[in-house]
């Protein structure tokens, strides 16, 4: 049975992702989303992962989270609190919002993994490390070139070509 | 531990099913950025509790990089609302159709 930690992160982390799609401004959004997203780094903590909860704190509550925070400022000020759904479209998201929920749920609660525990103790995070360079190395330096290539074709997208033609015709 | 794998993959299955709600509801840009992360988040918890109690280290390595190519996707993603924010000056998805190829 779940434990008061388990029961409360639970009610953090849920209750964020609502408010994060749900408040009307969307700063106070982004920032509820940082509570989903703290609210997981602690279910890993609670599964004797801490080496995935470092990560993503530093990755998604850090980096993440704050550059969907700038993204927001610079948007205009009644677009961040202007809410655009109509209602009929959410009538049909919250049916199946709950479909895919009792669906999957059911699904899961009369599999074999309701009964599943484990006494074994956790795997060790130098374990981790030791796969990275070890069997997972290709995919390692593939992702680091990923990466690199995502932020170069971020940056290439977001550069605002008009700047640089008027400084060209000063 | 207390808490069973069940409890896990139950909150798993609450938040894809909000994510999903964000991406059928919503038209603002970036709330559906929002629900993507939310529903990435809710694999990442599967990943991480099944390598639990399998005990694996194998689902904690995935969770990393799945982490990580998240993190780029983001990058991506936010870029490509501010270009489209520069062009349309707004977020709603609706305007964004004049996109379509």
């Amino acid at each position: 049975m779940a434990d008061a930690v388990f029961l409360a992160l639970s009610v953090i982390t849920i209750g964020s992702a609502i408010a994060a799609l749900e408040l009307r401004s969307l700063i106070y959004g982004s920032i509820a989303l940082m509570g989903t997203l703290g609210g997981i780094a602690g279910f890993f903590f609670l599964l004797d992962s801490p080496f995935v909860a470092l990560f993503q704190l530093a990755v998604y509550v850090g980096s993440i989270a704050v550059l969907i925070l700038f993204t927001v400022m610079l948007v205009k000020r009644e677009l961040i609190f202007k809410n655009i759904e109509d209602k009929r479209r959410k009538f049909a998201g919250f049916g199946l919002m709950l479909v895919v929920m009792v669906a999957l749920g059911a699904v899961f609660l009369d599999s074999g993994i309701k009964s599943m525990n484990t006494d074994e103790p956790a795997v060790d995070f130098r374990d981790i490390g030791t796969d990275f360079v070890t069997y997972y190395w290709p995919a390692l330096i593939l992702m680091a070139l990923i990466l690199a290539g995502s932020v170069t074709g971020a940056l290439v997208l977001a550069k605002r070509e008009d700047v640089e033609n008027d400084q060209r015709t000063n | 531990m207390t808490s069973e794998l069940i409890d896990f993959t139950l909150v798993s299955v609450a938040l894809l099913g909000i994510g999903i709600y964000g991406l059928a509801v919503k038209r603002n840009f970036i709330r559906m950025l929002f629900a993507v992360e939310i529903i990435i988040n809710a694999a990442n918890l599967n990943l991480v509790a099944f390598a639990r109690f399998l005990p694996d280290s194998g689902g904690q390595s995935l969770a990393l990089f799945s982490i990580a190519i998240a993190a780029a996707e983001v990058g991506v993603g936010l870029s490509l609302i501010i270009v489209a924010y520069r062009m349309y000056q707004n977020v709603d998805i609706a305007d964004f159709r004049s996109l379509k190829g």
